[in-house]
C-alpha cells in the first residue's frame, strides 16, 4: 500500500497513492498507517483524492485507524471521490469523521 | 417454470458476459477490472459503474471470506446488460449462507464501539433491487439488479 507522509507543523498529511482500498489491500493499508502515524503529530489528515474505490473492508480499515489514534489524536479525511463519499454517506460514517473537501487548501489554518 | 428460475438459474436469460474466477481477494480485483473493461459496460454512467463495482466487490469478497473460508474455490459471475442497468448472477460452491437465507444487513450500531465490519450486506441491500438467494444442490446462487438510482429530489 503506497502511502506518502508529509508534515506541516503539527499536521501530518498522509496521501494515499493508490486508486483502491479494498479487501485485498485493507490489511496492508492499516499496517502502513500504523507505521506512518507512529511519529507524534497533533492532527492526522488522510488524503483520499486518488482513491476511486473503497469497499466495506477498506472502510473498516479506515475506522480501525481512527480507533488506533484515539483518544489523543483524530483521523481526518480529505478529498473523497464520489464512490468513496457514497460509502461513507450510506454507512453514516460521514458523521463520525471530520471530512474536508480537499487538502491542503483551507486546511492548515482551519483549526 | 421450475422453482429455481427466479433471477439466477441455468436458464439465466441472454448472458452478455460470464467470468469465472478463483475465489480470492486479488482475483476478485482482477475480475472487476476485466468486467468494467468489457464493451457492454462502456456506456454505463460513472455513478452506476461505481455502485456496481462496490456491490459486486462486496458480494464476491463475502464469498471469499465466508463461503470459502475452509479452502479454495471459484466464483462464476454472469451479467446481463439492458437499458435500465445490469442484472447479475453470482454462483459459488462454498458453504451455504447461515440459515440458508440472506443476512439481514442492518447498519452496525456506533453507540458502544465503532464497527470495523458488518457494512457489506447493508451496502448490498441498500444498492440492489430484486435480491434473491438460493441454495441449489451444492450451489449458492445470488441474483440482483443494479439500476440507475432514483434521484433523491
Amino acid at each position: 500500500m503506497n502511502l506518502l507522509a508529509e508534515y506541516s507543523g503539527d499536521l501530518l498529511i498522509i496521501r494515499a497513492l493508490e486508486n483502491r482500498i479494498d479487501a485485498a489491500g485493507a490489511i496492508s493499508f492499516k499496517e502502513r498507517m500504523r507505521e506512518l502515524t507512529d511519529t507524534p503529530s497533533q492532527r492526522v489528515v488522510l488524503d483520499l483524492s486518488q482513491v476511486v474505490f473503497l469497499d466495506s473492508s477498506g472502510l473498516g480499515a479506515v475506522v480501525a485507524v481512527l480507533k488506533l489514534l484515539a483518544p489523543d489524536r483524530k483521523l481526518e479525511l480529505a478529498g473523497l471521490t464520489p464512490t468513496v463519499e457514497k460509502v461513507f454517506r450510506l454507512t453514516r460514517m460521514d458523521t463520525i469523521f471530520t471530512i474536508h473537501p480537499s487538502v491542503p487548501a483551507g486546511l492548515r489554518d482551519a483549526s | 417454470m421450475p422453482a429455481d428460475n427466479i433471477g439466477c438459474s441455468s436458464t439465466f436469460p441472454a448472458i452478455d458476459l460470464r467470468i469465472d474466477s478463483p475465489a480470492d481477494t486479488v482475483a476478485v480485483r482482477h475480475l472487476l477490472d476485466t468486467l468494467f473493461q468489457a464493451d457492454i459496460m462502456q456506456d454505463l454512467p460513472d455513478d452506476q459503474r461505481g455502485t456496481a463495482e462496490l456491490v459486486l466487490a462486496e458480494v464476491m469478497n463475502n464469498i471469499v471470506e465466508h463461503a470459502y473460508s475452509n479452502g479454495p474455490g471459484s466464483i462464476d459471475l454472469r451479467v446481463m446488460r439492458d437499458l435500465a442497468g445490469l442484472e447479475c448472477c453470482i454462483i459459488d460452491q462454498g458453504r451455504p449462507m447461515p440459515g440458508r437465507a440472506l443476512p439481514s444487513g442492518h447498519l452496525p450500531g456506533t453507540e458502544e464501539e465503532l464497527p470495523e465490519g458488518g457494512f457489506g450486506w447493508f451496502l448490498i441491500r441498500s444498492l440492489t433491487r430484486d435480491l434473491h438467494y438460493q441454495r441449489n444442490g451444492s450451489d449458492n446462487r445470488l441474483s440482483f439488479r443494479l439500476d440507475a438510482e432514483q434521484s433523491p429530489h
